[in-house]
Order: C-alpha cells, then structure tokens, then sequence
C-alpha cells in the first residue's frame, strides 16, 4: 500500500485505511490513491495471482505432466486473440467503452479464451471419453492458429494500437478497480469451493486414467468440470490483467518441490504463492521505474525464473 | 457369487481379440491366464474390468452387469493391476499405496494401519517413506501391488470380492514372485476371487486351481493344471515341444521345455 510512484507513509496509510473505514475525512488525494488504486490493485494481484497458480496445479496433475500450465488447454492464446481483435476493430472505443467496467478488450479476451477451450476440448472428446494427449496437441494446434492471428492482427495495426496490444500481453494489473475486483473475487470464491472436493480425484489420476477409474472416480466427469472452471478462472484473468505468464507454469512446480504432488496440499499452498508473487511483482513493478510503471508480466519471470533455476541446482545437488 | 464372461466377442479395428469368450471367476479361487503374446489375454482382462466394452457378450459381477455397480461400490470390491503404471510425481510409497484407499470412508487413522500393513505384506516397508519416482522396477511393481492390496484390505460385507493382476511378477527376482503367489492364494482363503495373466506356467500351474489358456483370441482349454496340461497342448499353442512332469515336493504339473 505505501509504495508506488505517490509516496505515502506506512502510518498515513493506516490512518487513511481507518479512515475510509470509519468515515473520518482524509485528504482526497491520499484517499483516491490509497482506496481507488491501491488497494483495488493489491487485492486483484493476489486473486489473479492465487487462480492462475492453482488452475496450473490443477492442469498439471490433469495431465499428468508437470510442466503443463493452463495456457496449454488454450485459454491464453484464444484469449490473446480475442483481445488483440478487440484493439484492432474497436480501435477507437476501446479507451471509452466501458461494458460492466469491463473494457471491450476484456471481454474480447474472455470470449477468445473460452471458445478456444471449448474448441480443444470438443477436439479432443470421442464417444470414448476425452483424450488428454490429443488435447495437449490440440492446444498446441490451437496456440499456433492464435499466434499466426496475432501477428495478422498486429500487421494491421496502426502504431498506437500495436503498443496497446504488446503491453497488454505483457500483462497489466494497472486497471484495477473495484468491479473488477469483486468480479474475480467472486470466481475466485468459485474454484476453490470446487476444487478441494477434487484433489483426491487428482492425485488419483496421477496414476493414470484407468487407475483412477479402478479406484472409483468418474474419470470424464471430474476432467469436465475442472478444464470448464480452470477456462473460467484463466480466461477472466486474462480478461482483466492481460497475459501474466509464468506463474501458472512455475508456481505450482515449485511448491512440488517444496511439499510435494499432493493435490490436497498443493492447491491451497500453491494458490498462496501465486498470490504473494504476483503481488511482490507488481510492487516492485510500479516502484522500479518511477514515476513510470512495468508491466507486472514481465517482473513475474524476471522475479520466479532465477528462484526457479536455484531450486533445479539445488535439487541436482541433493541427488 | 462370481466375476463371469459371458461369450465375449471383441472387435478392435478390423481385428477380432476375442472371439466367443466365456469364463468364470470364482470367489476364492485363483485363476491363472496363459498363452502367447497377443493372444488376447490382456484383452480380456481389459473387458472384465470394463475398461473396454465387449462387441458381444457381458461381464457379471456379483450378479450385475459392470454398469449396473455405482462406480464407487465397484471400486470397493474389484481392484485391478494393470501391467504398466507410469507415474512421474514424486510421490512417497505411503501415498502411492495410500491412493488405494480412496473409494473408503475408513478415517486417515485406519487407512494409515492398512497402508503400513499392506507395504509390509509385499516386503515393502523400507521404502515407506522413499519417493516413487526414484525406485526401481521391481520395488515400484512391489508397492503398486501393495496399492491393490490396501484397496480390498477388507472384506466388503455382504460381497464377493475380486483382485485382477495383469503380469504381476514380470519384474520380480525368485523371491518375490514365490512372495506375490503366496499372497494371492492368503486372499484366495480368506474368499477374495482372484485373476491374473501369468508368463510363467510354472508358476501358474502351482498357484492356480482354475487354468484359461489362450490362443489366437479364443480359449483353447480351461480346467484344473493337472487336467489340461499337457504336452499335445503346449506344441499346439506355444509351438514348442515340452515335457510335463510331476514337481517333486508339490506334486504339480511341471512344465519342462527342450
């Protein structure tokens, strides 16, 4: 709350919090930074950041390879899509139309990425049951076709829109505002009531499709349900903050590292580090380059690739 | 109550894998299944666990079609073995043989007795605490079994309960493959139904009381190891000329190849 380019002490900061809390005036300025900007900002870094760890966790252990991560089933690329469709052809609107405090480009976004999901996974389902390996293939299928639009989209672009379109990929927590906050907070609240009723489903399906189902889980079910609530979390993260990446793919695997694979235990510790990530992240995003901000996708690899490589040294030496 | 085949027929791509398949599992017993590779042995097992559907026929578990049984009542009297089990998370053999006991509501306290128990059965116990991913075959094989094993600890009231072992022993040193047939007949006498897929036809003649031998898709004999091996057979089925002579301290057939 006290850093970024204003600089506000900690005890002006609780004492505006309190304020705001209690009614008592405080300075507009102060109180507009803190409650319309920060804290909106903070508390949308630790959501997106706690939904994209856990997805990926729930997404490698769905397909039993730890270096899945959500992006493979398409959300991200279907959504980036969308996105950069939304700059090119709304152009102009994008900076005033606002849906819902959404902006066109956030929606594009959800749009892209749920149908890309929907599309791999129809790819990938037969009358006997939903193929994890065609799956993976069909995203990869899918995030090429995304990426060739993509470039077409930015070829048509003019200079502005191009840039819109690069920091947005980058992944951006800067728009943070309360809508936007209370509508991931609510999806967020979605996922992890569903998800702990799954991690033994999961852990069970690391043995293997048929092994799960030997041991009584409806296999084709539970994948249903978790790839429809992971396109959900990531396509709305990817609607409001861009493409924060990293942090899916990394997260998880580190916190295996850390506690192990079971899914009981690495869901909720991984969706904890994803949050404290992502929020450490932007921090440092808005403050290294005052009065200027990073765009915060950037610092989450800058920041968990090195931590990610120490661990992999320090895992090779203790074997 | 039995695990029952019912003139199974499967059609795979052009390929009849079985054709007119019927058998009978019998709680209590052991029922060995032999012949040569891809005769159709895994093929059938692969049916009588309804991981694949039949063209013709039905399977019977106790009395029901397999899709008849919730998924869970099922998962509680019918564990399966398969061959091959990959898995690349580094999970401890606790939590490994731990899985087995998803489909019971026992309380962490009774499953971690079971746990610990059935690791000790396939002598096992030292790599309780070991990762998965870093053993070798035949420990990996030893503790997947054990997996099976924690999931029909107990008897299931009121049913028969089953155990199919697809190649058990393939990854075993001498005494760990006497240790698994031992195992099987214990479950055996206490009313557990078992099948497996055996190489061996020593090993399945002195383990098993009901013998299925395979051939091109089809059953080309089943009975009792004393009853149906025999030399004429083995030339016809394996292609190999062999003697059949009496074990010396069993009594069992013994199966001595040229």
């Amino acid at each position: 709350m006290t850093v970024g380019t204003v600089n506000i002490s900690l005890a002006d900061s609780l004492s505006a919090m309190s304020g705001a809390l209690f009614g008592e005036p405080v300075a507009a300025q102060i109180h507009l930074i803190l409650v319309e900007i920060r804290l909106p900002r903070i508390l949308l870094a630790i959501l997106v950041g706690a939904v994209l760890a856990s997805t990926g966790a729930v997404m490698q252990g769905l397909f039993r390879n730890p270096l899945a991560d959500p992006s493979l089933i398409g959300v991200s690329s279907g959504a980036s899509v969308g996105a950069s469709l939304m700059i090119v052809v709304a152009g102009g609107f994008v900076e005033t139309g606002a849906l819902m405090g959404l902006s066109l480009v956030a929606v594009g976004a959800f749009v892209g990425g749920f149908a890309a999901t929907l599309l791999v996974y129809r790819l990938a389902t037969s009358d006997i049951g939903t193929s994890v390996t065609t799956m993976l293939l069909a995203g990869i299928a899918i995030g090429a076709l995304a990426g060739a639009l993509n470039s077409l989209f930015s070829y048509f672009a003019d200079n502005d829109m191009l840039r819109q379109i690069s920091l947005w990929q980058m992944g951006n927590l800067s728009g943070a505002n309360w809508p936007k906050v209370s509508m991931m907070a609510l999806v967020a609240v979605l996922l992890f009531s569903a998800f702990p009723r799954d991690s033994r489903a999961l852990n069970a399906l690391l043995l293997g499709e048929s092994e799960a189902r030997h041991l009584g889980i409806d296999v084709q079910r539970v994948k249903r349900r978790l790839i429809i609530l992971t396109a959900l979390g990531v396509g709305l993260t990817v609607a409001l903050a861009g493409m924060v990446g990293f942090v899916g793919l990394i997260v998880p695997h580190v916190v295996r590292l850390l506690i192990g694979p079971d899914h009981r235990w690495l869901i909720p510790a991984s969706a904890v580090a994803g949050a404290l990530l992502l929020v450490v992240a932007d921090s440092l995003a808005r403050i290294v380059l005052v009065p200027a901000e990073l765009p915060t996708g950037i610092l989450t690899a800058l920041l968990g690739a090195p931590f990610f490589i120490a661990l992999l040294l320090q895992q090779r030496r203790e074997l | 109550m039995s695990m029952c085949a019912e003139n199974i027929s499967l059609h795979r791509s052009g390929f009849d894998l079985l054709r007119h398949v019927s058998m009978t599992v019998e709680a209590g017993k052991v029922t060995a299944i032999v012949g040569p590779n891809g005769a159709g042995k895994s093929s059938l097992l692969r049916v009588l666990t309804g991981e694949m559907q039949a063209s013709k026929g039905r399977v019977l578990l106790n009395g029901r079609t397999l899709s008849q049984w919730p998924i869970i009542e099922r998962a509680q009297l019918l564990a399966v073995l398969p061959q091959h089990t990959t898995l690349n998370f580094p999970f401890t053999a606790n939590e490994v043989v731990g899985l087995g006991r998803i489909p019971h509501q026992t309380g962490s306290a009774t499953d971690a007795e079971i746990v610990a128990q059935a690791l000790k059965l396939v002598d096992a116990q030292y790599l309780q605490k070991r990762f998965y991913t870093q053993m070798s075959g035949g420990e990996k094989q030893r503790v997947q079994l054990a997996r099976v094993l924690a999931q029909i600890w107990q008897p299931c009231p009121g049913e028969e309960q089953f155990l199919v072992l697809d190649e058990p022993t393939s990854a075993f040193d001498l005494a760990h493959q006497k240790l698994t047939l031992d195992i099987v007949r214990q479950l055996a006498a206490r009313g557990v139904g078992v099948v497996m897929v055996l190489h061996d036809l020593n090993l399945a003649a002195r383990c098993a009381d009901n013998l299925v031998v395979f051939d091109g898709g089809l059953i080309a004999a089943q009975g009792s190891p004393e009853e149906i091996l025999t030399e004429q057979l083995i030339q016809q089925v394996f292609g190999v000329k062999a003697i059949i002579d009496r074990h010396p301290t069993t009594h069992k057939p013994l199966v001595i190849t040229e």
